[in-house]
């Protein structure tokens, strides 16, 4: 693998992440992402599971081999009006619902630029590449 | 025990103790590295308790470890709070020894040893956000706001309805735009300061009480 040129990029349905428990999708994007590979996922992880995925890449850290991930996603837009989802936002909190985020190794996905309709990211090749 | 059972049970006994009055409220100041937490954490420390909590510095991940202070009584007119004000280190996905030595001249040792309390920091500021009641997000104004650490740590408050405000520091900066971030975050309380040099601090105290002295937690 090492040897291949270039970066590869995986895009992962939501199908398929629904098929995964918690652990295992975060087991799942720390294996890929260490490896170099940039996952695009279809629905992003809920908030829980975010902090789940940076207490997982800090514990992973290493170094000279794996120094975290970039993650960058959309957050929800929550403002839509909707009566009975104000009510229910009062009552048990706002329920976030994850969208799409793209991931990788921070040595080879920079984020360029964030807004909340737009991600731009560039995946760095030469030095940064394993 | 699971880990929602024990979650659940330590939300039971923060209730308990909140309707008690047993305990204060505990507010983190939270948001990624280097964005002026410790300093505004010793600023709001110097004006109501007359201690500093903790070193500030230029290079990011100073703060390793969590701190705190208990019993923090902020004043507002005639009304007032009692907080424990927490400290905490900064959260990010990422943490590069190079960029120690590159950027700040750290010997590698010196450098590998801080990434690696930094990476354990980031694991304690999350921790902690479970015994949090509220949270005081702290951003640089001089930066994009949209950033995932920032979409984490409000997409964790808001989905257990916890009191947010977010503090755009640094407004002293001239390329600050403390305009973004009110717009970018409509849906929570935006105060713009200089944690350095204390400007609308008093602002900032008189959200704290309003925003943070409510009996229950927030429901919005
Ligand atoms: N210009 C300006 N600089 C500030 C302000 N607040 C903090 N700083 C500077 O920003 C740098 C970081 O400040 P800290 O208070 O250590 O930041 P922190 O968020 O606690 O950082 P970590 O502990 O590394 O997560 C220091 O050089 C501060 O002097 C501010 O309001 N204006
Ligand atoms: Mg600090």
């Amino acid at each position: 693998m090492k040897k291949e040129k270039g970066v590869s990029v995986t895009l992962i349905s939501r199908k398929k992440l629904e098929s995964f428990s918690t652990d295992e999708k975060i087991d799942y994007i720390i294996k890929e992402v260490s490896k170099g590979k940039i996952l695009v996922l279809e629905n992003g992880l809920t908030p829980v599971e975010q902090s789940a995925l940076i207490q997982q890449t800090m514990a992973k850290i290493d170094h000279d081999t794996f120094i975290g991930i970039e993650m960058e996603g959309y957050a929800d837009v929550e403002n839509d009006g909707n009566m009975l989802r104000k009510i229910l936002n009062k009552i048990f909190g706002v329920i976030k619902k994850p969208r799409m985020t793209v991931i990788g190794p921070a040595n080879l996905l920079k984020t360029v630029y964030k807004d909340n309709n737009v991600i731009q990211t560039m995946i760095i090749t030469g030095k940064g590449a394993k | 025990m699971g880990v929602l059972e024990r979650f659940r049970i330590t939300r039971f006994a923060l209730w308990i103790h909140r309707v008690f009055g047993k305990r204060h409220a505990r507010i983190g100041i939270y948001g990624p590295p280097n964005v002026g937490k410790t300093t505004l954490a010793n600023r709001m420390l110097m004006d109501w308790a007359g201690e500093t909590i903790g070193t500030v510095s230029e290079i990011p991940h100073e703060t390793r470890r969590a701190k705190w202070k208990s019993n923090v009584k902020i004043e507002n007119g005639s009304s007032s709070l009692v907080i424990d004000i927490v400290d905490t280190p900064g959260i990010a996905t990422k943490v590069d020894y190079k960029e120690f030595i590159e950027q700040y001249g750290l010997d590698p040792d010196e450098a590998k040893r801080r990434a690696k309390e930094a990476t354990e920091g980031v694991i304690e500021a999350i921790r902690w956000l479970e015994s949090i009641d509220g949270v005081v997000l702290v951003m640089d104004s001089t930066e994009n706001p949209f950033t995932q650490v920032n979409v984490t740590i409000l997409g964790n408050l808001e989905a257990r309805n916890l009191p947010v405000i977010i503090a755009a520091n640094k407004i002293d900066l001239e390329k600050s735009s403390p305009a973004t971030l009110k717009s970018a975050f409509p849906q929570h309380p935006v105060v713009p300061i200089s944690a350095l040099t204390g400007y609308n601090l008093d602002n900032l105290y008189t959200t704290m009480v309003k925003h943070f002295g409510k009996r229950r937690r927030k429901r919005k």
